[in-house]
């Protein structure tokens, strides 16, 4: 009995697309299916953006564990400067030295190399592939109604080119002068000049050509996405009908494609600076016992440059996240998004003005002041367009049916994470409160939990939503709820203290606070955090086993849309083939959130087409 | 071993996780999947309710316990005229955020915990409201707009350089890897050039000694500055970026090669008024030394401490100076006991232009 209600609309989907949908002929030319024919093609030069999307996924988990590891190696450090750290040695071997008395200690420029590869790592590799990766891929095909992206080929190669700047960067973590360890903003003078620091020299260069590599896999995905939404929906998705994950990808890759150019810019000049003797960012220095012929340079230049990528990068790391949480707060109240239009606009509101904030990281830099005073005012002002967001999440649960899994868990928590980071940069975007915070704990506190928190958040539930379309299997429900409890519990027990500790004044990237009166006096408190930060990574380890566990023997699908989701994707069959749908295309005729709107199924699917009674209603609005 | 050990209970930890969702997935298939479902709703609601207490209580609770740390709290205040500035900007936008964030939290929290999904329950289509998002949109809008009119005003006021009618001394700070030289003018009250290839061993700040305004000019090991004089500090850095922090006077300016920065303050507090202050909040009255009951308790150790705040290599954690803040009259005499560094070192040695000449 249970069955034939879950099976009844299944049957009337197909029979819908067949019925309204869009017949492209595309199994009449890919007979076979050439491009997937061998293990090869399948799983590693694949070309299908399902088994790309996982691709970078279980890459960026993988940096995600190296990232994860290398903070809680310097977060011991910084909890326990007097443990001894001796039992590390067979793993990072000259970079603990071992005194007389057996006590292993950390060397300074190896926690500088950790700290600016946890940032690296986390902001690129698993915040940016891993998060705008995974789920563009996966969802933008599916979610639009395209058989694949723009250019399958494109793709492959932006994944390629992330795991060429992986392997690079991996190498890099291994050169006997050590990493690089100038902080992941990488400011010159200190990135140019190997005198300046160990990790400039080979770690640098190999750091840089990893990035360059990374910034060419974002633009040929970028390109691609870009394409796919403004080419490739099917009949009747019009740009007002795409869920708000596809608007997110969207917009985020048009700020990729703007802003990363000039990053690599950015990096050229520094290299010309070290290699070739120009004086870009580099000028009156004395160092190493000699004055260097570089004059007319301006570092802050350098500055400029790099945020302007970098802080649009934020937004890069986020607005997938929002859209995904937008998605899976929705489906799992059984609403629609409340506000969908505002949503969109405030996407574009935060794209927009991300593009005229950058120098708000750069307040005492030395730059005018009076310039500060723009970025002030465009700074604060993104703070209307992510209320608005927030505002519209909470009322998206108003009166909802919430369906209480994973994936809902882990939105409801990314709003929390989102407020209460967001908060945070009120203080920091008045450059008058910046005096005092810039460069402190509180920074840390506030940018860990606003995009390195919120974002990973938003990427959990977006795993959790949609592992059963990638592998036709469920994900562990009960190990993803302690998975959930685990780090809504154990992110704020790492990340509130810091606030604390940066408002009394303790400045970030410090190896030891000791040599300050001012700064010392907070061990308590750093014992805390660190503990948390390591039980917190336990927590993280469920759900990497729950992860693979599932793919192999998690519960099996028997329904194609388990979540009971308005959008395309689930209408594609479990096992989903490539080219996605096994006939036609299916033809959109609603926007993609009507829940609990029309009597009987509380959900009415994109292909359905409108009642009498909808369009009747239409028309008087 | 140790990591024998740690793959050992990795091992455990993945069996019992599997073997506790193993368990789960058997409930619902004796229950029926919609009955657990609303079962869990029920419970994670409940949860998420539960969880909104212990968070907000979790963070009043530790906000109160460590109110000391807040800016312009407790033995928190700011040692600087322009400090107050800040710290005022500081309280006004905690209050407002404060707000905010415990008025989303609830709503997010109990909306979960109030529709947790129910079988014979449906949700309300709504879908937007106009009038609704308005206001929600004006209000951010109008408050973001007092804020940065209230910020910029203080920042404007605090960023302002001297004028040229104004009474004020200047002193230089030049970070370099990894420690801090400072430089003070001398009776003539002029910082002499300075010219970064003219930097050798004797010469660490490259001092042109041809500039006549370099000759009377002090290299100290402390700052020392008079209370209640304004004081302008060009920034400059050697080497790398540096950035000068003296956290209990809300300063902090990068130090930038080839680019000087400065930063105008009036200090407003002895270094031993400070202390005394300090004298009255228990977490100062504790040995410095936690093993030696013996030792000077940490109000009486206290010092101003100059500091550096942006990442500037291995020793970056290590660029620390005394700043001690002291009377006019206490400031006078010791200025006066400060040879300048052309006489006690350049004087008549190889690097000294005068050195064959009258002066």
């Amino acid at each position: 009995m249970e069955n034939a209600v879950i099976q009844e609309p299944q049957i009337s989907e197909n029979d819908l697309i067949e019925k309204n949908g869009f017949d492209d002929h595309f199994h009449d030319h890919h007979h076979g299916d050439k491009f997937q024919s061998n293990f090869i093609t399948t799983y590693i030069f694949s070309q299908d953006h399902k088994m790309i999307g996982k691709q970078f996924l279980i890459t960026g988990m993988f940096w995600a564990i190296i990232g994860a590891l290398m903070s809680l190696v310097f977060r011991l450090q910084l909890g326990f400067p007097e443990e001894s750290l001796a039992w590390l040695k067979p793993v990072l071997g000259k970079w603990i030295v071992v005194n007389d008395a057996g006590i292993g200690t950390l060397a300074p420029e190896f926690y500088y190399a950790l700290v600016t590869m946890h940032g690296t790592i986390l902001v690129f590799f698993v915040l940016t592939a891993g998060l705008s990766g995974t789920f563009s891929n996966l969802l933008i095909p599916l979610q639009v109604g395209a058989r694949d992206m723009a250019s399958p080929l494109l793709n492959m190669l932006s994944y390629w080119f992330f795991f060429l700047a992986g392997v690079i960067m991996f190498v890099s973590l291994f050169v006997n002068t050590g990493p690089f360890a100038g902080g992941w903003t990488a400011y010159p003078p200190l990135s140019a000049l190997p005198m300046a620091s160990s990790g400039s020299g080979t770690g640098m260069t190999l750091w840089v050509l990893s990035l360059v590599f990374f910034v060419v896999s974002v633009l040929l995905g970028g390109i691609n996405y870009i394409t796919t939404v403004l080419n490739l929906r099917t009949k009747g998705m019009s740009m007002w009908r795409l869920p708000l994950t596809i608007w997110a990808f969207f917009i985020t890759a048009i700020i990729g494609l703007l802003s990363f150019p000039v990053l690599v810019s950015a990096f050229l000049l520094v290299m010309f600076d070290r290699g070739l003797g120009t004086s870009f960012f580099l000028s009156e220095i004395f160092i190493g016992g000699q004055a260097l012929d570089h004059v007319g340079g301006s570092p802050v230049l350098y500055q400029h440059l790099f945020w302007f990528l970098g802080h649009p990068e934020v937004y890069i790391i986020i607005l997938p996240a929002m859209g995904i949480v937008s998605e899976v707060l929705s489906v799992h109240s059984r609403k629609p998004i409340f506000g969908y239009k505002a949503m969109v606009f405030s996407i574009l509101a935060i794209a927009f003005l991300s593009f005229i904030v950058w120098a708000h990281h750069m307040f005492m830099s030395g730059v005018n002041p009076f310039i500060s005073n723009i970025f002030v005012l465009f700074t604060l002002i993104i703070a209307v367009p992510s209320a608005v967001k927030v505002f519209n999440w909470i009322a998206t649960l108003y009166k909802g049916n919430i369906r209480f899994n994973p994936a809902s868990l882990f939105g409801i928590g990314f709003v929390s994470m989102f407020i209460s980071g967001g908060l945070t940069g009120i203080f920091l975007g008045n450059s008058a409160i910046d005096i005092q915070m810039h460069d402190t704990y509180f920074v840390v506190a506030h940018f860990h939990i606003v995009m390195g928190v919120a974002a990973f958040f938003g990427m959990f539930a977006g795993i959790y939503h949609w592992f059963p379309k990638m592998y036709g299997r469920f994900m562990s429900d009960t190990l993803g709820k302690v998975h959930f409890w685990g780090t809504m519990i154990g992110a704020y027990a790492v990340f509130w203290p810091m606030h604390y500790i940066g408002m009394a004044g303790v400045p970030r990237r410090y190896y030891r606070f000791d040599a300050f009166g001012t700064f010392s006096h907070f061990t308590e408190l750093n014992q805390f955090i660190t503990i948390a930060a390591i039980v917190t990574f336990g927590f993280q380890l469920l759900f990497v086993i729950n992860f693979f566990y599932s793919i192999w023997y998690g519960k099996k699908l028997t329904t194609k849309n388990p979540w009971k989701a308005t959008t395309l994707e689930w209408t594609t069959p479990i096992d989903t083939g490539h080219g996605n749908w096994p006939g036609k295309l299916p033809a959109v005729e609603r926007w993609a959130y009507d829940y609990s709107k029309n009597e009987g199924s509380d959900f009415t699917p994109q292909i359905v087409p409108l009642s009498e009674a909808e369009k009747a209603d239409a028309s008087h609005h | 071993m140790t990591f024998i050990l740690i793959l050992i209970s990795l091992v455990l930890i993945a069996i019992v996780a599997v073997q506790i969702g193993k368990v789960s997935d058997l409930t619902s298939k004796i229950r029926g999947e919609e009955e657990v479902q609303e079962i869990n709703n029920k419970k994670q609601g409940l949860y998420s309710f539960i969880f909104l207490f212990v968070f907000l209580g979790g963070v009043i609770v530790s906000g109160a316990y460590y109110q000391n740390y807040f800016l312009g709290f407790g033995p928190h205040i700011p040692a600087s005229a322009h400090g107050g500035e800040l710290d005022s900007m500081f309280k006004v936008t905690l209050l407002l955020t404060g707000i905010v964030f415990i008025i989303t939290h609830i709503l997010l929290f109990y909306f979960s915990f109030k529709y947790s999904g129910r079988r014979n329950k449906r949700a309300a289509y709504v879908s937007h409201d106009n009038k609704l998002e308005l206001i929600w949109t004006g209000i951010p809008a109008v408050v973001m707009a007092f804020l940065v009119i209230k910020g910029l005003d203080a920042w404007n006021d605090v960023m302002a350089d001297v004028s040229p009618d104004e009474e004020y001394m200047e002193i230089e700070a030049t970070g370099y890897q990894f420690a801090w030289m400072l430089r003070y003018p001398g009776p003539d009250g002029l910082i002499g050039e300075k010219n970064f290839r003219l930097i050798d061993g004797t010469n660490p700040l490259g001092q042109n000694w041809e500039d006549a305004k370099n000759l009377d000019d002090i290299h100290v090991d402390e700052l020392v500055l008079p209370v209640g004089k304004k004081v302008r500090v060009r920034i400059t850095s050697r080497d790398v970026l540096h950035n000068f922090y003296l956290p209990h006077f809300r300063v902090k300016m990068d130090a930038v090669p080839g680019m000087p920065t400065y930063f105008v303050f009036t200090p407003t507090v002895t270094t031993e008024e400070y202390r005394q202050q300090l004298k009255d909040y228990d977490e100062y009255n504790i040995p410095v030394n936690p093993d030696d009951p013996e030792s000077p308790l940490l109000w009486e150790d206290f010092n101003f401490e100059l500091a550096c705040a942006e990442l500037c290599g291995k020793g970056h954690f290590s660029m620390r100076k005394i700043v001690r803040i002291v009377s006019q009259e206490e400031y006078d005499a010791w200025i006066s006991g400060q040879a300048s560094y052309y006489d006690a070192v350049i004087k008549g040695t190889d690097s000294d232009p005068y050195k064959n000449s009258e002066l």
